[in-house]
């Protein structure tokens, strides 16, 4: 977000004259009009909405619902147990990164289990996990390969590092998740009323702008491809005000500095030579068609889940404990309030999350949680 | 997921290479962006280059938001 | 179960705190929960405070665990307005350490020692079998006078004071961040990790109305003022740009996903001050090497009492809460 290094290309995408500029013309735009509900389906735009005080700066007619946030907060139970199932096995060690750490699986989180002496590795990238695996031969390590198609180009780079070198000793346990497929069923749902999409800026640099026209088209709700600076979520927002008004429902690059029409054609080109798609449960939302990556069944042999027999992994799966009544998918559709959630702020708190709105530090719940309860009013 | 933050690059040794932001430096990969010239910004995303940034594009940008808005903050960056 | 959470000073810590240490030792010195307790000793009144350090790793670029030490329990002190007279010093060192290590940690224990002129007048050591600790840990204790001029304590703050910031936030968690080898980046980033005495004398000796002053340390300046803040009849407006930052400290920070107002430093500290004074306070900070780029970053507002607030670059603004757990770097 904001790194206004003086130089950066993206330093007047920060700048306080625009803002307060296209904030005056999304409230002419907006003003007289219908309300306008936008979706933002980025874990990083919810970020920076929340970081730079955007929401409040919107006329009241121009309201921004948070999505399903990222990628790690959909994490369902069943992948965080049998990462913690992994670390019962003698000398192996997790890799991850550090968003991962406290996404809850039925009984433990990585942070919990690393207070009572399991072994996981914070990383930045990938690529890290084979200094570690290089470091100790002896150590079986297992990189938790999750993201969004952004992230998972590295998780191709980390596959072919270690087909070429022949490292024995390192592993992906992997869940991928497509962005597309899960739009095509956010804006499936009846309950779901959204007039305009945010989308996400460094997805759509890997996918391009194309892939979402026939989402657009076929749900008649206008998108908006979205950078992370000021600048740039607010002439997003205008866009979609604007095409809302003007009853168009089209694709707009509003971050061509870095995404193009057809996208990295070599970062997608990776992901089909080791990933093939599946069908994918989304914490809080369900199982999505398609919008997930598995191995290849060729690759099987860097498959962490490999590590384990099979008997033990039904033995996990059969044993994954959800909690019953999580209301995440109605919260994100705006058709339930957080508090209305039977777990809300009883059993599901920011330092016990249960549901992805509750586990994104800045996802619908927690913001609730944090700065809804027991001060009601704007900020202003 | 999508963390990815622009820095420049300032070294280059086949895939490999080391960008650089405020005098943060850090190797990262560059195999799905090959065609790069020293200097360039680029996107960083856990430790790989996504993309090269178009500054001629991101120029171009801001001078249409500005005509859009009627605004005259580009002196600034000028 | 504890969890690496609960010591980062935010709201896990907090909880801890109430729950198991205030329940058993329930006495009117600590309930106030201040970074020193105020005590009676005949006719002094003293400040008594302790801090534990642990760091990995234990040598960081602008400091190592010695120097630590000593200017976080002599900055709990400086902050209450004390003048620090004496200080002790525990070790429990793991067995394989280094001599040379323990003898480089010493010998900064006492370059700060010197700089400041407050000894280490006792102390302890304990050996403990490998693994059963982290290299070495330390803690240190230490008593203070407290004589006037003395900040008039958080129940004198009212809405019109201004907020100071004793110079450029985060340095310390993002220098020892950048240290831990296994995230490989490259910088020049140094942990601030000074004391700050010196620039609390300086600003209270100037004459200025000095409400509170506190050490942004874990969790950073947002929970620090979060504490001022918290259950009180006021609010605080601080301000994006004025809340100085270096850029590489900026750089690091936003490609690891943190957030700087919740990282903590160790040589800075946060006073709160009337604000006709205010001049008269910075410009005595800034003829004090430890406060030389000390800035006014915010006020005290009336409403919405007990919030925190952030004014944004843009004009936005962010409500401030306390860290729930620690900061960990993030790629979404």
């Amino acid at each position: 977000m904001s790194v206004s290094s003086s130089d950066s290309p993206s330093a007047a995408f920060a700048d306080p004259a625009r803002c307060a500029a296209l904030r005056r013309e999304i409230e002419k735009t907006a003003s007289g009009g219908p309300p306008i509900t936008l979706m933002e389906v980025c874990g990083t735009h919810t970020t920076a909405l929340f970081r730079f005080g955007l929401r409040e700066m919107l006329p009241p007619e121009v309201r921004v619902i948070s999505g399903p946030g990222c990628p790690v907060c959909v994490t369902p139970t069943a992948y965080i147990d049998l990462a913690l199932r992994l670390l019962d096995e003698p000398r192996l060690a997790l890799v991850t990164f550090g968003d991962m750490m406290r996404v809850p699986g039925s009984r433990s989180s990585l942070e919990r289990r690393r207070a009572r002496g399991g072994r996981v590795e914070v990383v930045y990238s990938a690529l890290d996990a084979l200094a570690l695996a290089a470091a100790e031969p002896q150590t079986r390590f297992v990189f938790l390969a999750v993201g969004f198609e952004t992230t998972a180009p590295g998780s191709a780079l980390l596959l072919r590092a270690i087909a070429e070198r022949r490292i024995a000793n390192l592993y992906l346990l992997v869940a991928h998740k497509l962005v597309p497929p899960a739009l095509e069923a956010l804006l499936g749902r009846p309950d779901l009323r959204v007039d305009g999409l945010i989308l996400p800026g460094h997805v759509s640099v890997i996918l391009g702008t194309e892939v979402y026209r026939p989402i657009a088209e076929r749900h008649g709700v206008p998108g908006v491809v979205c950078g992370f600076e000021p600048v740039d979520l607010l002439s997003g927002i205008l866009e979609l005000v604007r095409m809302r008004r003007d009853g168009t429902a089209a694709i707009v690059n509003r971050y061509g500095r870095a995404v193009t029409p057809q996208g990295n054609r070599l970062a997608r080109a990776s992901l089909s030579e080791w990933f093939l798609e599946e069908d994918a449960e989304w914490r809080g939302l369900g199982p999505i068609p398609g919008s997930g990556l598995r191995l290849r069944p060729e690759f099987s042999s860097y498959d962490g889940l490999g590590l384990l027999p099979p008997s033990e992994i039904r033995k996990v799966e059969e044993a994954v404990r959800d909690h019953e009544g999580c209301r995440c998918g109605d919260v994100l559709c705006g058709t339930v309030a957080p508090p209305e959630c039977p777990l809300f702020g009883e059993v599901c708190t920011p330092e016990n999350p249960i549901g992805a709105c509750m586990v994104s530090t800045e996802g619908t719940c927690a913001a609730y949680f944090k700065y809804a309860r027991g001060w009601s009013g704007g900020v202003r | 997921m999508c963390l990815a933050v622009p820095m420049r690059l300032v070294e280059r040794d086949g895939d490999r290479g080391t960008v650089e932001l405020s005098g943060v430096r850090r190797e990262v990969h560059l195999g799905f962006v090959p065609d790069l010239a020293l200097g360039d910004y680029v996107l960083v995303h856990a430790g790989f280059v996504i993309e090269k940034l178009d500054t001629e594009r991101a120029e171009e940008d801001l001078r249409l938001l500005s005509i859009l808005l009627d605004d005259p903050a580009p002196e600034k960056e000028s | 179960m504890i969890l690496l959470a609960h010591g980062a000073g935010g709201r896990m810590t907090g909880r801890l705190v109430r729950e198991i240490f205030l329940r058993h030792f329930s006495n009117e010195a600590l309930a106030r929960l201040e970074d020193a307790a105020c005590l009676s000793a005949g006719a002094a009144r003293i400040a008594f405070t302790t801090d534990s350090f642990v760091v990995t790793p234990i040598v960081f670029p602008g400091g190592d665990l010695g120097k630590l030490s000593i200017c976080g329990t002599v900055n709990d002190l400086a902050v209450m307005g004390a003048r620090p007279i004496a200080l002790s010093a525990g070790f429990v060192i793991e067995e394989g350490l280094p001599m040379a290590t323990l003898d480089r940690i010493a010998a900064s224990m006492q370059a700060v020692c010197a700089e400041i002129g407050v000894p280490v007048v006792t102390g302890d050591t304990k050996v403990v079998e490998r693994g059963s600790c982290d290299q070495v840990f330390i803690n240190t204790a230490g008593v203070g006078l407290l004589e006037e001029p003395l900040p008039q304590g958080a129940a004198a703050v009212r809405p019109g004071d201004r907020v100071i910031v004793s110079g450029g936030i985060a340095d310390h968690g993002i220098a020892v961040m950048a240290a831990r080898n296994d995230l490989r980046f490259e910088t020049t980033i140094e942990s601030d990790c000074a004391p700050v005495l010196s620039a609390t004398r300086a600003l209270l000796e100037s004459g200025a109305a000095v409400r509170w002053m506190r050490d942004p340390t874990r969790g950073g300046i947002a929970t620090t003022l979060c504490e001022l803040t918290s259950g009180a009849p006021f609010a605080i407006e601080i301000a994006e740009e004025r809340i100085p930052l270096r850029p590489a400290v900026l750089a690091l920070a936003e490609i690891l996903g943190l957030d700087t107002l919740y990282v903590p430093s160790e040589g800075r500290f946060l006073a709160v001050v009337d604000a006709a004074d205010v001049d008269r306070a910075l410009a005595a900070l800034r003829a004090d090497p430890a406060g030389r780029e000390s800035v006014e970053i915010g006020e005290v507002i009336a409403d919405p009492p007990g919030r925190l607030l952030l004014r944004t670059r843009i004009g936005g603004h962010r409500i401030l809460d306390m860290l729930t757990g620690d900061q960990l770097p993030r790629i979404c």
